[in-house]
């Protein structure tokens, strides 16, 4: 058995034969030609056959792949309409005297190098692509078939580096995998392999010529590939894969399903985000809507205070993608324990007592009106509401809103545009639920944080490990608690959600039903097993 | 000639295919172009040369428009901007 590792780009397992790809090669002469213009004519027909294929490539890899990743074709069809490009190629024809061949790999060549010698790593994998349209040309000018060679057996394949056109041509349903020795996490063989959902091994330096023909484990978790693997490494993966197969299927079952129990009560599950960057999850896993953007990360991934403009241009990039979808964006919980530099936060002796969410916005005024008015500017794009955190009085609620109302009349007063916004409230502390009547009168809805709730409610502090004997996550304190909150926010037409950890627990998925909960909003990748489990329960028996 | 600044919020930068949408709004223009970063300068309808500028997130770049057309020109490309990036 070998052993090869490299850089995992998809967490699946692939079993089956390796092939080795080997690139094209041209053969390109140095001679030149007395007249240059039949080139120039060669040049041109190839150029409008490739833009052509680059844009029939474009709508395979929407199909296969999807509109953002199917762009970078597009990229390629506009790249043979640059100016820069087309000239210098031509005048390597006509100056130099050379074939058009030997023009394109040239003049492509020298483009891609510009690209190679920028320092980000972004605009560095451009090269690739560059070189790539250079190659469908090169392809075209010999007479090449640009079909892709596939052999009819589905296998691993096996590169020094694939372009971005020739993973796209390869035939999907003989693919199990890919390894290349080069290739970054920003090339587009990565971007594609992940979309495509195949594993796929880059920058694996043990790559050799005679693994050809050989079975080997394509192991995306542990980021490696067994050529010629043992008995006993091939029977404990192919059961990883069942298992990962069975996931697959239980999302394909239940994608597009409502939350229904078998006696027909449907609730709401929705998702927790940290950011934008999370969206992709929220859409794979089929969730109904965004129960818990921590809008936190606005201001920890900045060096300074966020701007509205930035922070709007976030909220509107969430809303607009989920739209009509609800997105829930809690406004900024940053505490004494998640401190920034720029926020300048004393050092506390009980930070989760402290001065934290809206007790920071409800003082620093400014920096909280710049949040709402990026959140109000946002609800035009889509279906938004603003949750406070940490509410324990009416008075921070009116407060809350009292702000908000004014940034509302700024913004209508500037003629800007301010779509529907629901206003709720987070419930994560005793006092919150002991007065969740009045409460409920000011907003429409609550949404309980049950990891604070519980902490504050049975002053145990969830850091500490010492205390974990004494933790009961479920105790009867909280769930009397989740309970009254349901009933007090139902008395004055609120809807309640949970979206704390226990929103996720199975075993309580039913005790929650019972208690008449409207909404349970977890991490994505919860979404499905929970509709699993709603779906299994019967709450006429 | 008008000329505006504006600073780049998306993650990438002004990368592939947006860079390839702003070159076509930019064409439908008959003036003249330019993009400005520190010391180095692009026709904003080269899309190569616009891409080999690596603007990146936070970044700032002044836009010159000049021609017959300059003031529409220079009112959709600021637009389309801050659109996309």
């Amino acid at each position: 058995m070998q052993v090869g590792t490299g850089t995992s780009v998809l967490n699946r397992i692939a079993i089956g034969k390796i092939r080795i790809f080997k690139p094209k090669e041209y053969n390109i002469s140095e001679e030149t030609v007395a007249d240059p213009i039949p080139e120039l004519d060669r040049f041109e027909k190839a150029r409008v056959k490739v833009q052509e294929e680059q844009r029939e490539l474009y709508d395979k890899a929407v199909i296969a792949a999807g509109e953002e990743t199917a762009a970078i074709f597009e990229f390629h069809a506009d790249m043979l309409d640059d100016d820069d490009l087309l000239d210098s190629v031509k005048s390597i024809i006509v100056e130099q005297n050379h074939t058009a061949e030997y023009a394109v790999r040239q003049g492509f060549a020298n483009m891609a190098q510009m690209f190679s010698d920028m320092d980000d790593p972004y605009f560095q994998a451009r090269s690739a692509d560059v070189l790539d349209v250079g190659n469908s040309m090169l392809d075209v000018l010999f007479g090449y078939d640009t079909k892709a060679d596939d052999k009819d057996e589905p296998c691993i394949l096996v590169a020094e580096d694939l372009a971005p056109s020739e993973t796209v041509k390869l035939d999907k349903s003989l693919l199990l995998g890919m390894i290349t020795r080069e290739g970054s996490t920003n090339s587009h063989t990565a971007i594609l392999a992940r979309s495509m959902n195949v594993p796929a091994l880059i920058q694996c330096k043990q790559i050799d010529e005679s693994w050809d023909g050989k079975t080997a484990i394509l192991d995306g978790y542990n980021a490696c590939v067994y050529v010629d693997p043992t008995e006993d490494l091939l029977k404990s993966l192919k059961e990883k894969q069942a298992e990962d197969i069975r996931k697959e299927s239980l999302l394909l079952d239940l994608k597009g399903k409502s939350n229904t129990t078998i006696d027909g009560k449907t609730i709401k599950v929705y998702a927790n985000i940290g950011g934008p960057d999370d969206m992709g999850a929220v859409q794979a896993n089929d969730a109904e809507g965004i129960g818990l953007f921590r809008s936190e990360f606005v201001y920890l991934n900045s060096p300074s205070d966020p701007s509205e403009e930035t922070q709007f241009q976030a909220y509107k990039r969430v809303v607009e993608t989920m739209a009509p979808k609800l997105v829930v964006i809690r406004t900024c919980d940053i505490g004494a324990d998640k401190t920034i530099d720029y926020m300048k936060l004393a050092q506390e002796e009980n930070p989760a007592l402290g001065y934290r969410a809206v007790r920071i916005c409800l003082t620093r005024k400014d920096f909280f009106k710049r949040q709402l008015r990026a959140i109000l500017r946002a609800s035009a794009f889509g279906n938004l509401a603003v949750m406070f955190p940490m509410i324990t009085s009416v008075r921070e609620v009116r407060e809350c809103k009292e702000i908000l109302n004014e940034c509302r009349r700024e913004l209508e007063n500037e003629g800007v545009k301010i779509g529907k916004l629901q206003v709720g409230i987070m419930i994560e502390t005793p006092a919150a639920v002991m007065c969740a009547d009045e409460l409920a009168e000011e907003v429409e809805f609550f949404s309980l944080g049950t990891n604070d709730l519980t902490q504050y409610t049975c002053a145990i502090d969830r850091q500490n490990a010492m205390l974990d004997p004494f933790m009961d996550t479920h105790h009867p304190a909280v769930l009397k608690e989740i309970q009254m909150t349901i009933e007090a926010g139902h008395r004055h037409g609120c809807w309640v959600g949970i979206c704390g950890e226990l929103g996720a627990d199975l075993t309580l998925t039913e005790t929650f039903l019972r208690m008449g909960v409207d909404e349970l909003s977890v991490n994505a990748s919860s979404v499905l097993p929970l509709r699993k489990q709603i779906r299994s329960i019967d709450l006429s028996k | 000639m008008k000329e505006f600044t504006f600073t780049v919020t998306d993650p990438v930068g002004i990368h592939a295919r947006p860079a390839g949408l702003l070159v076509k709004e930019a064409k439908n223009y008959a003036s003249a172009v330019t993009v400005k970063k520190d010391d180095k300068s692009c026709d904003m309808k080269k899309l190569l040369a616009l891409m080999g500028m690596g603007v990146k997130q936070g970044e700032t770049i002044t836009v010159c428009v000049e021609g017959a057309d300059e003031d529409a020109a220079a009112e959709a490309l600021e637009k389309y901007l801050k659109e996309n990036f």
